[in-house]
């Protein structure tokens, strides 16, 4: 039995995939701008300090966002900001 | 135990009741009278401490009640080898005395008391019951939506959605809507363009659920698919084309009424769920189903509101013409669809003509202008008649073919007046065409309706796509239940 809060059924041919497939890897970071969202969990910002040092590095120019709070999905403008400044966006998930 | 099976009855005799009923309540002694010299077997719906004097159990899923179709408690039911074969419903005394074989059985009671609807077929649980214990059925894929996810916007983020918001296809939905039809669910509909698709009545019921059709019109939308689907309208044409045209779907028969069609005021317009959702019905399943996507295959340069939803039914009763689609082979008092591959309505004003001379002078001057004035032999056209205009038609005792022959009369145009570059205009017939006489339309090329208002001295004009072989034909089918 299904534990979802609503099951539908798919109207289309199903020729394509329900699940949107991963983007593929870039092959190098070089000249990216790259986003890093720190989700406000304590201690996400040593993770992503370290990350942003790795990244600098190989040549990626790093954006760092935070969400207002971890308990909810961060705001509209927010990701619409990462999506207009980034070419990739890295979430911080670390506690 | 599988949800999908019948559970098998035990032997002797089976009643079904429910303590909300009042006759199941008066009959408790009875059972009780019953279970001192048979074998029986009392299934509860509601409350599992009910019947009390008699053991018994519980039906707490319904799962009994559902598959041996229980619509009324109490009832009683003899079983002999696994197989039932007699029943009774509510109380009778005659009734349950024979299928018991009990003579002086319920003495006190009165002789009769209609039953309560059963549980299983609560307006409040039926559709859950039915996904529940049937649901096997549905063979498309299950999409979970996550606890965050709001269903409406995911739909529009898959791109299921003609721009306007569909109604989740839920597993109770639609099995509610199959019910519409007797057709199977994975029964073959039509191979549906533009990618060829094969299309299943369960694929169309999702997407008539998606519209916001009734189970009722589920035979009109699967019609309308077959009309639509047949290689003489050309779907993968009508969609891939840079005009306007969309399929316009034509209603006749007694069950447009019956649906609860307009074929009156605002006919093309807004406002009454038939004529509005089995167009999106048949454009969502096209969408979703065949691939048909403005913007991939559909490269419409301005498209057509219609595209949404262009269906209506004919006015038969106030016609001087008869059905059009009895005019097109499907026998009166059938109900059947025609379709057509229509641009917008656009209207047709005579409010001074009183005899029908000037008024199809008008209808020609107006329909000269389809297209192109000088267009001739490419496009077809519906001519949607009003109600006050058919009368001076029909006060003159003019029928279609009257009608029809008048205007391909008045049509008939000097090729010199449309050729390349006449009036200023580089359009036109290539200079070859000189000194003839061309006809606007093909000689089926007009296709005569009648609906709309009962007030208003206009007509309308729905012009078609490019006609014949090369582009699209009207197709007429039947609705079948």
């Amino acid at each position: 039995m299904s534990t979802a809060r609503l099951t539908i059924l798919d109207p289309t041919s199903e020729s394509k995939p329900a699940r949107r497939e991963l983007l593929s890897r870039p092959s190098s970071i070089d000249g990216m701008t790259i986003g890093l969202l720190d989700i406000r969990k304590p201690r996400g910002d040593v993770f992503l300090d370290r990350i942003e040092q790795l990244l600098a590095e190989r040549g990626a120019r790093v954006l760092r966002y935070a969400t207002p709070t971890f308990t909810k999905p961060a705001p509209a403008d927010l990701r619409h900001e990462i999506a207009s400044q980034c070419n990739l966006v890295i979430e911080a998930l670390a506690d | 135990m599988d949800l999908m099976t019948k559970p098998v009855l035990p032997d002797g005799l089976v009643a079904v009741v429910k303590r909300e009923c009042a006759t199941c309540v008066m009959t408790e002694p009875v059972l009780a009278t019953i279970a001192r010299s048979e074998t029986l077997t009392v299934f509860t719906q509601d409350d599992e401490t009910f019947p009390a004097s008699v053991p018994h159990s519980f039906d707490s899923d319904l799962s009994v009640s559902w598959h041996h179709d229980i619509e009324t408690v109490p009832t009683l039911i003899r079983v002999e080898n696994g197989v039932e074969v007699d029943r009774t419903i509510g109380w009778s005394r005659d009734a349950w005395r024979t299928l018991t074989g009990i003579d002086d059985l319920g003495e006190d009671l009165p002789v009769m008391r209609p039953g309560c609807g059963s549980l299983s077929v609560d307006p409040d649980l039926v559709d859950k019951l039915r996904a529940r214990f049937t649901g096997s059925v549905l063979t498309a894929r299950h999409i979970d939506m996550a606890s965050a996810e709001d269903e409406f916007e995911s739909m529009f983020n898959r791109g299921w959605t003609d721009g306007l918001p569909v109604i989740p296809p839920t597993p109770e939905r639609v099995l509610r809507m199959l019910a519409g039809t007797t057709r199977a669910p994975d029964d073959i509909v039509a191979v549906a363009p533009p990618d060829l698709v094969p299309l299943t009545v369960e694929k169309v019921a999702i997407n008539a659920v998606m519209a916001g059709c009734l189970p009722e019109y589920m035979p009109w939308v699967i019609a309308a698919l077959e009309a639509v689907c047949n290689d003489r309208f050309n779907m993968h044409g009508v969609l891939a084309t840079t005009m306007p045209v969309g399929p316009v779907i034509v209603c006749n028969g007694p069950g447009t009424k019956r649906i609860g069609m307009n074929s009156g005021i605002n006919v093309f317009g807004q406002g009454n769920r038939a004529n509005m959702t089995i167009g999106r019905a048949v454009q969502l399943t096209i969408r979703n189903v065949g691939g048909g996507r403005p913007g991939e295959v559909d490269r419409a340069t301005h498209g057509n509101p219609g595209k949404l939803s262009f269906c209506f039914a004919e006015d038969e009763d106030g016609s001087p013409f008869g059905p059009l689609a009895t005019e097109r082979g499907i026998p009166a008092g059938v109900d059947a669809v025609t379709v057509f591959a229509g641009e917008g309505p656009r209207c047709a004003v005579d409010q001074l003509a009183r005899t029908p001379e000037e008024l199809t002078n008008s209808f020609a001057a107006c329909l000269r202008s389809v297209m192109h004035p000088k267009s001739v032999m490419t496009f077809d056209v519906i001519l949607v008649v009003s109600p006050d205009h058919s009368r001076i038609y029909a006060e003159a005792g003019w029928g279609r073919e009257r009608v029809l022959a008048e205007l391909h009369a008045r049509l008939q145009i000097d090729s010199n007046t449309i050729l390349r570059g006449v009036d200023g205009m580089a359009e036109g017939l290539p200079d070859r065409f000189r000194d003839r006489t061309v006809p606007k339309f093909r000689p089926d090329g007009i296709l005569l309706t009648h609906a709309g208002g009962g007030a208003g001295l206009f007509s309308s004009i729905i012009a078609g796509w490019a006609n014949g072989e090369m582009g699209s034909q009207p197709v007429t089918v039947a609705v079948k239940s």
